[in-house]
C-alpha cells in the first residue's frame, strides 16, 4: 500500500512540476468546444441540442492527448523497467499511474465542463447530469486508454496509433454519457444510463490493469 | 545459505540464439563477473537473471525453487542496474533516490536516513537538492548506483555499472560491493574489466555463443 501511494505521490509531483501538461489538455478541451459555435453558427437552439455530444467528444479527445505520455517517459528513461522489477505487483503500479492520470486530466476536464456547458447554451436541467456522467465516465477513459498507452510503447508514431486503437473503445462510454445528459434534459429517468456507465467503470477496473500490465511486460523485455 | 543457480540456459532474441547451454551458480558472498565481446549476451543474461526476459530453455532456481514460481519475491530480493539511469529530470537527486528506496518498503523516516547514507557513499551529498536535468552523465550514474545503498537486497545485478564513472566513483562502487559481499550479498556484474573484485568467478560468454559453435 505504501509503494502504491508512493507512485501516486511521485507522479502527482511530476505532473505539478510540469504543470503545463495538464493545463494544455484543459486548454485543448476548451478550444475544441469553442470552435463549434464558430463552425455551426451562434444559433442557440442548435448549440443546445448538440452541446452534450460536443462536450463529451472533446473530453474524449483531450484525455487521449495526454494518454500517450502515461508510460512513455518512464519507458524512455528506464524507470518503467525498474517499476516492473519492484516488489509491488505491476498491475497495482499501472492502477496507481491510471489514478494519477485521472486526477491530473480527468478532474480538470470535469471542472472546466460547466463553463463550456454555459458557452454551448446547454439546458440547465442537464448541468448536474453532465457532471455526474463525466465523473463516472472519465475514469473508464483513463483505464481503457492505459491499455493502449502500454501497447504503443516502442512503436513509431505512437500517438496516431493510440487514437486508432483506443477511440473505438471509447464509443460505448460516449453513447451512454451523452444519452444520460439528453434524458435528464428531456425529463426521462437516467438510472439505466448511469448504471451502465458504472458497470463500464467496474469492468474496466477489473480488466484494464491486467491487460496494461501484460503489455508493459512485453515492452520492457 | 541462499544460492542462485541456472542450468542449460538458452536465450533467443528476435529469432537469433544469443547463447545456449549456459550454467552458473552464485552463493552468498560470491561475485560473478560476466565478460565477453559486444553482443555476446551479457546484458541479455542479466535481464534473464532479473526476470525481465524468460529463458527459451533451461531453469533458474533460488535455493532450489524455480524463480518463475514467485516473481514478486524475486523482485523483492534483487537490485537491477541497467543501461538507463531512471533519473527523473524534474525531481531532485534525493527525491529520485528516496522514491526507489520507498518502493522497496522503506517508511519515510528510515528512507531519509538511508538516502543520506547513499548520497555520502557516492559523494553526491552536495547535489541532494539539484534537479536531475542538471546532472552530468557520471553524476546520473552515481545517483543510479546510490539506489543500491539506499535499500538492501540480497542480489545485485549490475550491467556495466562503471559507464561514465570517474576513478573515485569506481573505487566507491568497489568498496560498496565488498561490503555487500562481506554481509552475505551476491553480485553479478557485466564489465569490460575496469572494476576489480577479489575472488570473483569469471564467466566468459563467448564460450556459449552460437557464432563460435557454428
Amino acid at each position: 500500500m505504501n509503494s502504491f501511494l508512493n507512485i501516486i505521490q511521485r507522479d502527482l509531483h511530476l505532473a505539478l512540476r510540469q504543470g503545463l501538461d495538464s493545463l494544455m489538455v484543459v486548454m485543448f478541451f476548451v478550444i475544441a468546444v469553442v470552435l463549434f459555435p464558430f463552425g455551426i453558427g451562434p444559433e442557440p437552439g442548435i448549440l443546445a441540442r448538440i452541446a452534450p455530444g460536443v462536450i463529451w467528444v472533446a473530453a474524449l479527445l483531450a484525455s487521449m492527448l495526454s494518454l500517450e505520455r502515461l508510460f512513455q517517459t518512464d519507458y524512455e528513461d528506464g524507470s518503467l523497467e525498474l517499476l516492473s522489477l519492484s516488489p509491488l505487483p505491476l498491475e497495482l503500479t499501472v492502477l496507481a499511474k491510471v489514478i494519477t492520470h485521472w486526477l491530473t486530466t480527468g478532474v480538470p476536464l470535469i471542472i472546466a465542463a460547466p463553463l463550456l456547458a454555459v458557452l454551448m447554451n446547454l439546458d440547465t436541467d442537464g448541468f448536474a447530469m453532465l457532471l455526474v456522467a463525466l465523473i463516472l465516465g472519465t475514469p473508464s477513459l483513463s483505464l481503457i486508454g492505459a491499455v493502449g498507452a502500454a501497447l504503443i510503447l516502442g512503436a513509431r508514431r505512437g500517438g496516431v496509433l493510440l487514437s486508432l486503437l483506443i477511440l473505438p473503445l471509447f464509443i460505448p462510454v460516449l453513447i451512454f454519457g451523452v444519452s444520460a445528459v439528453d434524458a435528464a434534459i428531456l425529463g426521462f429517468p437516467v438510472k439505466g444510463q448511469l448504471l451502465i456507465l458504472g458497470a463500464f467503470l467496474i469492468g474496466a477496473v477489473a480488466v484494464c490493469p491486467f491487460a496494461a500490465a501484460a503489455a508493459v511486460r512485453e515492452a520492457v523485455k | 545459505m541462499p544460492q542462485y543457480a541456472g542450468s542449460n540456459l538458452k536465450c533467443v532474441r528476435s529469432e537469433r540464439v544469443v547463447f545456449s547451454n549456459l550454467g552458473f551458480k552464485v552463493e552468498d558472498g560470491d561475485a560473478l563477473v560476466l565478460i565477453g565481446p559486444n553482443g555476446s549476451g551479457k546484458s541479455s543474461l542479466l535481464r534473464l537473471l532479473a526476470g525481465l526476459l524468460l529463458p527459451a530453455e533451461g531453469t533458474l532456481t533460488w535455493d532450489g525453487e524455480a524463480m518463475v514460481d514467485d516473481m514478486d519475491a524475486h523482485h523483492a530480493r534483487m537490485h537491477y542496474v541497467g543501461h538507463l539511469d531512471a533519473v527523473k529530470p524534474v525531481l531532485t537527486v534525493s527525491e529520485n533516490i528516496s522514491f526507489w528506496s520507498r518502493m522497496r518498503g522503506h517508511g519515510k523516516d528510515t528512507s531519509e536516513n538511508a538516502v543520506g547514507d547513499a548520497l555520502d557513499t557516492f559523494a553526491i551529498s552536495r547535489l541532494a537538492d539539484v534537479p536531475g536535468r542538471f546532472l552530468s552523465a557520471g553524476q546520473k550514474r552515481r545517483v543510479t548506483l546510490a539506489r543500491l545503498k539506499a535499500s538492501p537486497a540480497a542480489l545485485w545485478l549490475l550491467d556495466e555499472p562503471t559507464t561514465a564513472l570517474d576513478k573515485d566513483a569506481i573505487a566507491a562502487l568497489e568498496n560498496l560491493i565488498r561490503d555487500h559481499r562481506a554481509s552475505g550479498g551476491m553480485v553479478v556484474v557485466s564489465t569490460h574489466a575496469e572494476i576489480k573484485l577479489e575472488n570473483a568467478t569469471v564467466l566468459d560468454l563467448s564460450r556459449f555463443s552460437q557464432r563460435r559453435a557454428a
